[in-house]
């Protein structure tokens, strides 16, 4: 059995080696209570450089939440939900199917049709219509499995989201943005000394992160629309831990002009610095409640690092971490239900969750060095940075702890991943 | 372009600055040294040097049988307060930039690679803002001072060892040039 499972871990790495500089996945675990699901081949799909439906199984699958049965062998393949063998598959205990078809148009563009069906009481759930163009195949593709997992789970998905995490390879880092699957990797900056921190605007549209491509850390506003950026916080002294307010018009940065490390809000042009807190303390890793209300940071004013809550202006501070002796870099989930942050727990530094109203708690990861948690936009997954063998990597594992991936890229540390809004379309 | 290369590296030869270049050789060269004397200048009050100082003897700052030579504080797990052995070194340093009013110095707080890398900028800039205030007290102007942290984002020694994080956390002072 050793040698099977040895004989696997060699496949898996030489797929990712051919996969290049790509991010590949890889799921261990699988969440309770997944629904089944069958996704068909589409009717046509193969004039299209990839298959819509390899695309949309590959991203329900990666979610835990659905089982994935085999659909490969159906024949012929339905496009309508009249020519579906419902018997079939209620046989096979399946609780959904999408069938689709893609035809190519006159302009040399394609549609694309898909329709999720509910196999029990043998209806259509819905369907879309897109209109695409060879380039568009992953796009589409992800914004098929955002419906199906939307309408099965009653969450929006996040398939159509994208991810920024550094590289560091030999000497040169980069700050680089993909899909949320890892697909399509474009480096937004690149770097001889460290990046970090890196923040989304709540639009999408800009990241903050921290560069020491001054020989210190400095806070830079980078927008991803025309590559433009400007240091948003060089003040003498240290400058970081970017975050954005929830209208995207202000960020919460550390800085130590004044001595020591403080939070201070700035314009996101950096303009009007304002002092949110005065201790003689560490004050760091500032997060927003997502209702704009309060502000979540690291401080060990109590003797010890230590999560603590404050206005979005400052004032009255309340303490939230009590267990333990090193509780950080607090980051809260999009409803404003769930803290997660990094707590050490002997000599490991693993996640953790916190439910706000009922205080209970959990332990979500085992790993060694577990650090920078980012909660997906609809909250049910959590990416962070990990180490395996020696080297980073980021790894995801859903809110209930049920779920775990494992992402890497080939030769390269891979670490401070930071996953993007919901894009609007 | 090629020229002005080889004349930057002439120059540092001249200053004596050609050893260990700590990042960027292209600050290799200062005002802390007078590397050339301007001829059409002849101070006639005093007896003007024929050659640069920094000829005749080695610069105080890269002797290694200077103190000055010294520029790492190390520090325990979670610590920050400067230990007792380095107070020598840093009133060395402090008595230099007294006499010196026109150099500058930054003083960079490292860590080791545990814990969350934004908590360790800010434990790093604990332990620089420390010894900033020790060569204030000493006698250094906050003008020439600048303490920042590098976190763990610049590690000395990268095994995940104690005796690399040792060598980790560190605080690093370094005079204008040498950035």
């Amino acid at each position: 059995m050793r040698y099977f499972l040895a004989s696997i871990g060699l496949l898996l790495a030489l797929l990712t080696a051919s996969a290049q500089a790509q991010l590949s996945i890889e799921i261990t675990g699988g969440g309770a209570n997944q629904i089944p699901i069958g996704v068909l081949r589409f009717v046509g799909e193969e004039a299209l450089a990839q298959r819509i439906s390899d695309i949309v199984e590959a991203d329900l699958q990666r979610s835990g939440r659905f089982r994935m049965l085999f659909a490969g062998s159906v024949e012929p393949l339905p496009s309508e939900a009249a020519q579906v063998n419902f018997g079939d598959w209620k046989n096979r205990n399946a609780d959904a199917l999408v069938i689709g078809s893609v035809v190519r148009l006159a302009d040399g563009r394609f549609e694309a049709r898909f329709r999720l069906l509910d196999v029990p009481k043998q209806t259509q759930i819905g369907g879309v219509a897109f209109t695409l163009t060879a380039q568009q195949v992953r796009t589409t593709a992800h914004r098929i499995a955002d419906f199906v997992y939307e309408k099965l789970t009653g969450d929006r998905g996040v398939f159509s989201t994208r991810i920024a995490y550094v590289v560091k390879q030999g000497s040169r880092y980069e700050l680089q943005i993909a899909d949320a699957d890892g697909v399509g990797a474009q480096t937004a900056l690149a770097s001889r000394e460290p990046i970090m921190s890196p923040a989304w605007s709540p639009d999408g549209a800009r990241l903050a992160y921290v560069s020491f491509e001054n020989k210190k850390p400095v806070v830079y506003v980078h927008s991803l629309v025309s590559g433009q950026r400007q240091a948003v916080a060089n003040f003498k002294g240290s400058n970081s831990a970017p975050a954005w307010s929830s209208d995207g018009k202000q960020l919460a940065v550390v800085l130590s002009k004044d001595g020591g490390s403080q939070i201070y809000l700035i314009g996101a042009d950096g303009s009007n610095p304002r002092r949110l807190t005065n201790s003689g303390s560490i004050d760091t890793e500032p997060f927003f409640a997502p209702d704009g209300q309060s502000i979540y940071f690291t401080s060990d004013r109590g003797g010890s690092p230590q999560i603590y809550r404050m206005g979005a202006s400052g004032g009255e501070v309340a303490r939230v971490s009590f267990d333990g002796s090193y509780n950080v870099s607090p980051r809260v989930s999009g409803d404003g239900k769930t803290l997660v942050y990094i707590a050490r727990d002997g000599g490991r530094f693993q996640l953790k969750s916190l439910d706000l109203a009922s205080k209970q708690g959990q332990v979500l990861t085992d790993g060694q060095h577990d650090e920078s948690p980012s909660f997906a936009p609809n909250g049910k997954m959590i990416l962070y940075a990990t180490q395996v063998g020696n080297r980073g990597s980021l790894a995801a594992v859903s809110s209930d702890g049920g779920v775990k991936q494992r992402l890497s890229v080939q030769a390269a540390d891979v670490r401070e991943p930071a996953w993007g809004p919901f894009i609007n379309n | 372009m090629k020229k002005l290369l080889a004349v930057a590296s002439m120059v540092a030869l001249l200053a004596g600055c050609a050893s260990t270049p700590k990042e960027e050789p292209k600050a290799a060269v200062e005002d802390r040294t007078p590397t050339t004397v301007a001829p059409t200048q002849p101070a006639r009050s005093t007896v003007a040097p024929v050659t640069p100082r920094a000829e005749q003897q080695p610069n105080p700052l890269k002797d290694p049988k200077n103190i000055l030579s010294k520029r790492s504080l190390y520090y325990d797990y979670d610590k920050y307060d400067v230990k007792d052995e380095y107070k020598p070194l840093l009133q060395a340093h402090a008595r230099y930039l007294t006499q010196n009013r026109n150099a500058k110095m930054l003083i960079q707080g490292n860590c080791d690679e545990r814990g969350s890398r934004e908590y360790n900028i800010a434990l790093g800039q604990k332990r620089s803002d420390g010894v900033k205030k020790m060569l204030l007290l000493m006698g250094a102007q906050e003008n020439q001072l600048e303490s920042v942290s590098l976190g763990e984002e610049k590690p000395r020694c990268t095994d995940s060892t104690e005796v690399c994080y040792s060598q980790n956390r560190r605080s690093d002072v370094l005079y204008g040039g040498e950035y």
